[in-house]
């Protein structure tokens, strides 16, 4: 298992797609595509294809899952059957269920949740296309769905994601670099605050290498980030153009 | 004390407005005397206070509010109204029948079923309760007859205008009544289909352009225009 049959990185350094070990993958942000939805975004980050909706903020029913204080967020991550290479069950599934609260954990700091008590908000993310680091693509989007659905925000949430292949740190994952390379390290983050909402490893790194890392991820967040003001401005820069 | 942005420039969550001796105002919040921006609009400064007049918004209640709702809910004593917002609202029976009524035998149905439209007022509404509304004040109430227009609760101002310019506007060249509810949605009634039309549509074409400046002259040009177009397919049917 251990033995390799091809290296991720090859003799001038470039990865499997051909980017550099710094590189993000290109990406395709979209937002307010959904009429049905309060609040809706589509991102397209390499062959990642995820669709994020926000309704919301409504009565929560039943009514005794309402906190007094605070808006309760609700958020399901789901991949739909023919995302992956062999159909997936559409049932969710364990890691699902898991994504859908690390999602979550994520994006409440940026969402003012003391300002309407006794409401909920539902985020549902749709995974169309799977293609490594889902959950920080769905993040990115998630955050840009609830922006637009008006809800007030401390910030937009960003995430990238950083990793270890062929003893490189490399930034931005794709799905055979993270089953076949040997650590990944999501971070989501908050730019104009400096905060960040997520972390994780999975894998083994020195403490040098998961301080690279997570540097490494940050600096692909800020790049997103103006990636995704772009996208939720030009909802309404290209209504302008239309009337004048 | 420097600004970021300039006078009705579009902004996203989180950006840096100004820093120093500055005030929040709406949907912007205050951080180590940093002021930043809670919702995507364009920014207005009102001396040392920052307002970002939000593009999206859902309506948030405040006593005094003029609301349109939908009666959902027929209850024992009361009635449970959609007014558009996160929180649902509540309606007293003895609000609206201004005498003392026993459930057993007063049927609250007869007064107001579910889908029924009713102008009210907001009397009390906090953190902890639900609004509560009130149809005692002459022209609140059920209503009988008009059409409906949903815009964004934001975009209300637009619709009035300065001092009631836009609204007069075009209730004059309309010739119909309006109700304006705080909570976007609007009711127009006037004398025949025709003129209820003409003010739906330019109540949408002000939801689309009110953030393009000499609206209100833009929108008489066109209730004008549309009127002109009207009388001369009229003529020609007459011949």
């Amino acid at each position: 298992m251990s033995q390799k049959t091809e290296k991720l990185i090859d003799k001038k350094g470039l990865r499997l797609d051909g980017r550099k070990p710094d590189e993000l993958r290109p990406i395709k942000i979209e937002v307010g595509i959904l009429s049905n939805a309060d609040g809706s975004a589509y991102i397209e980050q390499g062959k990642n294809k995820i669709l994020a909706a926000v309704y919301g903020p409504k009565e929560l029913h039943p009514k005794h899952m309402a906190l007094p204080d605070r808006m309760v967020l609700r958020c399901r991550y789901h991949m739909a059957p023919f995302s992956v290479q062999e159909r997936k069950s559409p049932a969710p599934s364990r890691r699902e269920i898991e994504l859908s609260k690390v999602i979550r954990e994520a994006i409440e700091p940026a969402i003012f949740v003391e300002y309407y008590p006794r409401t909920a908000i539902d985020v549902f993310v749709e995974v169309l296309q799977a293609d490594g680091s889902t959950r920080c693509a769905s993040i990115t989007a998630a955050s840009l769905a609830l922006a637009d659905a008006g809800i007030p925000m401390r910030d937009l949430v960003v995430a990238c994601s950083a990793g270890k292949v062929d003893d490189t740190i490399v930034l931005d994952l794709m799905d055979t670099e993270d089953k076949v390379g040997s650590a990944d390290v999501p971070v989501a983050f908050m730019p104009n605050l400096g905060v960040v909402t997520l972390l994780q490893m999975d894998g083994i790194l020195t403490q040098e290498e998961f301080e690279n890392a997570i540097n490494l991820a940050i600096e692909g967040c800020k790049k997103i980030y103006t990636l995704q003001k772009e996208a939720l401005r030009a909802k309404y820069i290209s209504v302008k153009e239309v009337e004048e | 004390m420097p600004t970021f942005f300039e006078k009705r420039q579009l902004v996203t969550p989180g950006d840096l407005l100004a820093e120093g001796d500055y005030i929040a105002g709406e949907n912007t919040y205050k951080e180590e005397n940093k002021i930043y921006a809670a919702r995507t609009g364009l920014v207005e400064y009102e001396d040392k206070k920052i307002n970002v007049v939000a593009l999206r918004a859902f309506y948030i209640p405040r006593v005094g509010d003029i609301v349109i709702g939908t009666v959902v809910e027929v209850g024992f004593n009361g009635w449970t109204v959609d007014i558009n917002s996160p929180y649902e609202a509540i309606l007293r029976a003895s609000e609206v029948l201004n005498r003392p009524f026993k459930p057993q035998k007063n049927d609250l149905t007869e007064v107001l079923d579910v889908g029924d439209l009713v102008v009210a007022k907001i009397v009390s509404y906090d953190r902890t309760h639900n609004p509560q509304l009130s149809v005692d004040e002459p022209g609140l109430g059920k209503i009988t007859r008009g059409q409906i227009v949903k815009v964004t609760p934001t975009k209300i101002p637009r619709v009035i205008g300065k001092k009631g310019s836009m609204i007069s506007m075009i209730k004059q060249e309309t010739g119909c009544q309006a109700i304006l509810g705080h909570n976007g949605i609007i009711l127009i009634t006037g004398k025949n289909l025709e003129d209820e039309e003409l003010a739906m549509m330019a109540i949408r074409k002000i939801e689309e352009e009110s953030h393009i400046t000499g609206l209100t002259d833009r929108i008489s040009q066109m209730i004008k225009k549309e009127k002109e177009k009207r009388e001369v397919g009229k003529d020609e049917s007459k011949n």
